[in-house]
């Protein structure tokens, strides 16, 4: 497993530590009937698990009457970005697109302050109640949101925060697997940065904020990507939190609202092409960080 | 939250995996103790207690009063809720179908994941990315757009999964009308979904494998397959576990897709209404609230239980990692 990206960077002037045990794939000189044989069944399943994607691509670039087509057809005779410009007019989809953005910058944003924050006290302080308010935290992993829905909502409602942005963000902060990530690597720091710090009269935040925080680049990486991924995709809670669809986000708007489609194959499509778009976006340009965000958080 | 869950989306699930093994700090000396940290923990502690602690010791309160989404107030009933719900046939059905769901899903989940990690590590370094991509980009799309893009394969004449059966002169099916295919078609969309998030796992696990194992078995006269049963699959067996786990967990929060599959109907007959289904209908369809709160007990065992069994397997790994 990749070790390496867990531990924190070690400092230019030290010794490096022991080399990470053997991380790299096997790589064979020339190809082996072995290899071929891989190589084409490995494509094989590439294409079957692109093929939906293909075929929702195709469908939303036909005009509606050749969508319902028997038999069927994978190209479209007459390909047009008609069912595009039609969602586009219609203009929803903008809408939860930006209340996407702002729920999931919200959410991966306050969940790093707060987390980081949380991990370094537990990691590098001293307070009374310290051991079992961490273990609290640690029971708190095993406790699934889905089952609380019914409660959490009837304690939101009374808070008046159903149908606004922090009512669907707040609650998706608190998440303590990533204190515990986050410690785990704080953990794993040499006291002698911050005693150093320390020393030279720095305060918690400051070492926090200058010797932590730049030595964790790859941790806070791997908790961002993973919390921004899953606030980005969340449906059941966003769903439950917003009953106006000026505040809906992707997933829940196109998942209730699809009725205002009709049965208009080419721009359910296309609205979804357009809804996956941002994600798969930034996963083209950022393939390995998000790979390893993903294995990194998710392993743990 | 579940990553989804996948939810049927097996992320965010607490796991094993080997502790960051650098330079140990030196723990003994201890620090002055202070005030200070706790500061540091109180937004964390006070988002914790107002949305997660409360709701759930809320909740339990709930579950032995009347409380109705429809009115202010709630009576104390006792224990009528979960007396009522022991009787409820509609609670044992969803949960039933949720335990299904689990049972057809997890093991495709873990299998394909298996196999597609193996061919990605063996296939020239140059098709990996291509691999990587097609597996895992699925994961990255919101539920409602996997949603809607296998309602629309699943159409009946002109959607592409039937095209492709009557293409190959098989019989259509009707996954999602039919009751009895409904839960299996929701169960295929969810392997296609999340698959690409165990593939990682694997391949993650496969790459931490040395080289010079497998050289040495090859020196030793290991064929391709003995390599495969004797290092490989042993090796990956914490791996496995852990997959197996997350998913089984992940798959008892089902939900999402199965909702919007059905558009909130539960399917013919209530085939495809998993255990959250069935505590969102009582809460906000029939806006019984003490009522949801009993079910949502009930569920809250179940994932706990099974979390716990994960939780053991964790810590033992943090020992011997």
């Amino acid at each position: 497993m990749s070790a390496a990206t867990r531990t924190p960077r070690p400092p230019r002037t030290a010794p490096t530590g022991p080399p990470p045990a053997a991380a790299r794939p096997r790589r064979l000189p020339r190809p082996t009937p072995g290899g071929v044989l891989a190589a084409v069944l490995g494509v094989f399943l590439a294409v079957v698990w692109l093929m939906p994607l293909v075929w929702a691509v195709l469908t939303s670039l036909k005009p509606e009457a050749e969508t319902t087509a028997v038999p069927l057809r994978w190209l479209p005779l007459e390909p047009t970005f008609a069912a595009y410009q039609a969602v586009i007019e219609r203009g929803d989809l903008q809408r939860w697109l930006l209340n996407s953005v702002v729920v999931s910058v919200l959410v991966t944003a306050l969940t790093l302050v707060v987390c980081v924050l949380a991990a370094y006290a537990f990691s590098k302080t001293e307070f009374p109640g310290r051991a079992w308010l961490f273990a609290l935290f640690v029971a708190g992993i095993l406790v699934p949101p889905q089952a609380l829905i019914v409660p959490l909502f009837d304690q939101m409602s009374v808070l008046g925060m159903v149908d606004t942005y922090w009512g669907v963000a707040l609650p998706q902060v608190v998440a303590p697997v990533m204190v515990f990530i986050l410690k785990r690597f704080f953990d794993a720091i040499p006291r002698d940065y911050e005693e150093a710090a320390r020393l030279d009269g720095a305060g918690h935040l400051r070492v926090l904020w200058s010797v932590v925080v730049p030595m964790s680049g790859p941790v806070l990486a791997a908790v961002g990507i993973f919390t921004f991924v899953q606030a980005w995709n969340n449906f059941l809670w966003p769903f439950v939190a917003t009953a106006d669809p000026a505040l809906m986000t992707v997933p829940v708007g196109l998942g209730t609202v699809q009725g205002s489609y009709g049965i208009q194959y080419a721009q359910e499509m296309a609205a979804a092409v357009l809804g996956a778009l941002p994600l798969v976006a930034v996963f083209l340009l950022f393939q390995r960080h998000v790979v390893r965000g993903v294995t990194d958080a998710g392993l743990k | 939250m579940s990553p989804s869950t996948a939810t049927g989306r097996a992320a965010g699930a607490p796991a094993a995996a080997p502790a960051p093994r650098p330079a140990r700090p030196a723990r003994p000396g201890r620090r002055r103790a202070s005030l200070a940290g706790l500061w540091f923990v109180l937004p964390f502690a006070a988002l914790f207690a107002v949305f997660l602690v409360w709701p759930m010791l809320a909740g339990l309160w709930t579950s032995f009063t009347d409380r109705s989404l429809a009115s202010p107030g709630a009576d104390f009933v006792g224990l009528a809720n979960w007396r009522e719900m022991l009787g409820d046939s509609a609670v044992w059905q969803s949960l039933w179908t949720t335990l299904v769901f689990t049972a057809i899903s997890t093991p495709p989940l873990v299998a394909i994941a298996l196999a597609m990690a193996l061919l990605t590590n063996r296939a020239a370094a140059g098709l990996g990315w291509f691999l990587r991509l097609s597996y895992f980009a699925p994961f990255l799309l919101p539920v409602a757009v996997v949603a809607l893009i296998w309602e629309w394969m699943y159409q009946p004449g002109f959607g592409m999964v039937n095209g492709l059966l009557t293409a190959a002169g098989l019989a259509e099916v009707a996954w999602l009308t039919d009751q009895n295919t409904v839960l299996a078609a929701i169960a295929i969309t969810t392997v296609w979904w999340t698959v690409g998030f165990n593939f990682l796992l694997y391949l993650a696990a496969l790459q931490g494998i040395p080289s010079y194992v497998y050289e040495a078995a090859a020196l030793d006269g290991a064929g391709p397959w003995q390599r495969f049963t004797r290092i490989t699959l042993p090796l990956l067996r914490r791996t496995t576990g852990l997959i197996v786990l997350l998913q089984i967990v992940a798959s008892l929060k089902l939900f999402d897709q199965a909702y919007i599959m059905t558009n909130g109907s539960g399917g013919p007959g209530y085939a495809a209404r998993p255990a959250i289904g069935y505590i969102f209908e009582a809460g906000f369809t029939g806006l019984r609230v003490g009522y949801a709160s009993a079910i949502s007990y009930l569920l809250f065992a179940v994932i706990v239980a099974v979390s716990l069994v994960q939780f053991r397997l964790f810590s033992r790994k943090g020992e011997t990692a």
